[in-house]
C-alpha cells in the first residue's frame, strides 16, 4: 500500500507541475503586453513599471516561470493587475462560498442519486425504474445554468419563496444563508444527482448479476442480506469514483451557476478576471481549481485502493 | 492470389452483419430512436434555417418589443422586438457547427495519441498519457475559459478550446481499447508477415477500436454543445449581433420578469439537442459497447 501511495502522490505532483506550466504559459499567449492590456485606459507608467517589476516580467521566461513557481509553492500568487490585492487572499476569500455550495450540492446529489439508483437497480424493469431512468436522462441533459434561471423564475419571481441571488455569511444570518443556498444547490445538485444515479444503478445491476449473488440467494439468504452484505460492498468502488469526480468538479466552482446566482465563489472570480483581463487572478484561480481537482482524485484513488486490494497490486 | 480476395469478402460480410446488428439494436431502443429523430429534425432545421425563419435575425421592431408568444411571433420577441423563434432556429447552426467541429478536433488529436500510446506502450505511452492527464486535471469549462482568455473571445477559438478540452477523453478511450488488442493473434500475424506499424495500426488495430470511439463521439457532442452554450452565455463564444443559444439566455436574464420566453426557449433548444445526443449515445453504447459505462463519461460535464 505504501508503494502505491508514494507512486500515486508522485504522479499527482507531476500533473500539478504540468498544470503550472499551462497556467503560467496562459499569460504569455495573450497577444501584446498583458500588463498594458490589463491596465487598459487606466494606464499609468508608474503602476505599469511597478507591476512589471513585481512579477519580474522583464526577465527571461524560464527564470520567470521558476520564480513564479517558487512563490506559488510558498502561497504567493502575485498581486492582482487591477486592484493590487494579493491573489492568494482573493482566492481564499472565495473559499467559504465555494465550499458551501459544493457541500450542499453534493448532499442533494447523494440524497437523490444513491437511494434511487439502488432501488432502480433492484427493481429493474419496474415502473419506478423506468420513471427514474427517464428523469435522470433529462437531468443529465439540462444545462445547470438554465435550470438555475428557471428556478429563479418559478421560486423567486413568481412564488416569492426564496431570494433570487446573492450570498450572506452564515455567521451573520443563518436562515438567510440557507435561503440563498437552496436554489443554486438544487440547480447543480440535481444534475450531479442524475449522473450519480446512473452510475449507482449500473454498478448495482452489475453486482446483482454476479455468480456470488446467485450463490448467496441459492443459500437462502434474505433479499436484504444479499443486498447489504454482497451486492452493495461490491458496487461501492465505481460509486466512490463517480462521487469523487463530482466533488472535484463542484469544488472547482460551477462557473455559470455562480454567476447566475451572484454567488461569490472561485468560478465567478475566474470569470470576472477574464473580463477584467486580470491575468494573475485568473492564473491563481485556475491553479487553485486544478489543485483541488487533483487532490480529490488522489483521495479517491487511495480510497479505491483501500476498498479494493486488487488496485494496489496492479 | 485468390486468398486476399476471399479474406476481403469475408471481412465485408462480417462488417455488414455487424453494422446491421448494431442498427437493429439501436432501432429497438425507443429512447435512442427518439434521440435520432430529434437530431435529424435539428439538422434539417439548421440547414434550412434561413428559409424557415419567418424574420431575419436582426430585424428590429421596437414597437413590438417584449411581446409574448403569439401567432406572429411563436416564441415572442426580445427587447429590440426581434423574433425569438427566428433567432433560436438560426442559432442552431452555430451550436451544431461548434459541436461537430470541436468534437472533430478532439477526435483528430485524441485518437492518434491513443493509438500511438496504446500500440507502442512503454515510455511513449507514459509521456503521452501523462500529458493527457494534465489536460484532464483542469475542469473542462475552466480550461476552456482560460484558453479563451488567452486567445480572445471568438467562435473559432471557442471550437479550439472545446476541442482541446475533450481530447484526453478520446485518447484514453482509444488507448484502453488498443491495449487489449496489442497482442491479439491477428496483430501478431500482421507483424510476422512484415507489415509496417503504420499499416498494422491503420488496417488492423483502428477498425477494431472504432466502436467505443463512435459511442464517445455522440456523448461528447452533447457535452460540447453544453460547453458552447456555457461559453456563449459568458460572452466568450459567438459575438453579437449573431445569435447563440447561450447568449440569448444571458441577454434574456435582464428581462426575466417581463419576458420569461426570452430565457425559456433558447434553454429548451439546448436541452433538446443535448438530450438527443445523450439518448443516441446511450443507445449506441448498448449496441456497440455494452461493457463501457466509463468514469470518463462522468467527467464530460465537469
Amino acid at each position: 500500500m505504501t508503494g502505491f501511495v508514494v507512486r500515486r502522490i508522485g504522479q499527482m505532483a507531476l500533473a500539478l507541475l504540468g498544470v503550472s506550466v499551462i497556467v503560467f504559459a496562459l499569460i504569455h499567449f495573450v497577444p501584446g503586453d498583458p500588463v498594458r492590456t490589463a491596465l487598459g485606459t487606466r494606464f499609468d507608467p508608474d503602476v505599469y513599471e511597478a507591476l512589471v517589476r513585481r512579477h519580474g516580467l522583464d526577465r527571461p521566461l524560464v527564470i520567470q516561470y521558476f520564480s513564479w513557481l517558487g512563490s506559488a509553492l510558498q502561497g504567493d500568487l502575485g498581486v492582482s493587475f487591477r486592484s493590487g490585492q494579493p491573489v492568494t487572499g482573493l482566492v481564499l476569500e472565495r473559499l467559504p462560498a465555494t465550499l458551501t455550495l459544493a457541500g450542499a450540492a453534493l448532499a442533494v446529489a447523494l440524497v437523490v442519486g444513491v437511494p434511487l439508483g439502488v432501488v432502480s437497480a433492484v427493481r429493474s424493469g419496474s415502473k419506478l425504474d423506468y420513471i427514474a431512468s427517464a428523469v435522470s436522462q433529462v437531468g443529465v441533459s439540462v444545462p445547470d445554468f438554465w435550470a438555475g434561471i428557471m428556478y429563479i423564475l418559478l421560486f423567486s419571481l413568481t412564488l416569492g419563496w426564496l431570494p433570487p441571488s446573492g450570498y450572506v455569511s452564515p455567521l451573520v444570518d443563518f436562515t438567510g444563508w440557507l435561503r440563498h443556498l437552496v436554489l443554486p444547490a438544487l440547480a447543480v445538485g440535481l444534475v450531479s444527482g442524475s449522473i450519480i444515479f446512473r452510475f449507482v444503478r449500473s454498478a448495482v445491476l452489475e453486482a446483482l448479476n454476479q455468480d456470488y449473488v446467485r450463490m448467496a440467494r441459492a443459500k437462502g439468504l434474505s433479499r436484504r442480506a444479499v443486498l447489504f452484505d454482497h451486492v452493495l460492498p461490491n458496487a461501492w468502488i465505481p460509486i466512490v469514483t463517480v462521487v469523487g469526480l463530482q466533488l472535484g468538479f463542484l469544488l472547482g466552482g460551477v462557473v455559470v451557476v455562480e454567476i447566475i446566482f451572484a454567488w461569490p465563489g472561485i468560478g465567478r472570480l475566474a470569470y470576472l478576471a477574464v473580463g477584467d483581463r486580470d491575468f494573475t487572478v485568473l492564473q491563481g484561480s485556475v491553479l487553485y481549481i486544478a489543485t483541488m481537482f487533483l487532490v480529490i482524485n488522489l483521495v479517491v484513488d487511495l480510497l479505491y485502493a483501500w476498498l479494493d486490494p486488487r488496485v494496489r497490486y496492479d | 492470389m485468390t486468398e486476399p480476395a476471399a479474406e476481403t469478402t469475408v471481412g465485408v460480410v462480417a462488417h455488414r452483419s455487424r453494422l446491421r446488428t448494431t442498427a437493429e439494436t439501436v432501432l429497438r431502443n425507443r429512447l435512442a430512436v427518439f434521440g435520432l429523430v430529434i437530431l435529424v429534425l435539428l439538422v434539417l432545421v439548421a440547414l434550412a434555417a434561413p428559409l424557415i425563419a419567418p424574420y431575419t435575425i436582426n430585424q428590429v421592431d421596437v414597437a413590438n418589443r417584449l411581446q409574448g408568444p403569439s401567432s406572429q411571433h411563436w416564441f415572442g420577441t426580445d427587447e429590440l422586438g426581434r423574433d425569438v423563434f427566428s433567432r433560436v432556429i438560426i442559432a442552431s447552426r452555430v451550436s451544431l457547427q461548434v459541436g461537430f467541429v470541436s468534437v472533430g478536433i478532439a477526435l483528430g488529436l485524441g485518437v492518434p495519441v491513443g493509438l500511438i500510446a496504446g500500440y507502442y506502450g512503454g515510455r511513449i505511452d507514459s509521456i503521452l498519457m501523462r500529458l493527457m492527464d494534465i489536460l484532464f486535471s483542469i475542469p473542462a469549462i475552466v480550461l476552456a475559459i482560460a484558453i479563451l482568455a488567452a486567445l480572445g473571445p471568438d467562435i473559432v477559438n471557442a471550437m479550439i478550446a472545446i476541442g482541446v478540452v475533450y481530447t484526453p477523453i478520446f485518447a484514453r478511450i482509444t488507448r484502453g481499447s488498443v491495449l487489449t488488442l496489442r497482442d491479439a493473434v491477428f496483430v501478431q500475424a500482421a507483424r510476422s508477415i512484415g507489415a509496417s506499424d503504420l499499416r498494422i495500426i491503420g488496417n488492423h488495430v483502428f477498425p477494431n477500436v472504432i466502436a467505443p470511439i463512435i459511442v464517445q463521439t455522440s456523448l461528447s457532442l452533447a457535452f460540447a454543445i453544453l460547453a458552447e452554450a456555457a461559453l456563449s452565455f459568458l460572452g466568450l463564444g459567438v459575438q453579437p449581433p449573431n445569435p447563440a443559444w447561450g447568449r440569448m439566455l444571458s441577454e434574456g436574464r435582464a428581462f426575466f420578469q417581463r419576458a420569461p420566453w426570452m430565457a425559456i426557449f433558447p434553454g429548451l433548444a439546448i436541452f433538446a439537442t443535448v438530450f438527443a445526443f445523450n439518448a443516441l449515445g446511450d443507445g449506441l453504447r448498448d449496441a456497440l459497447d455494452p461493457q463501457q459505462r466509463s468514469i470518463i463519461e462522468s467527467r464530460g460535464r465537469s
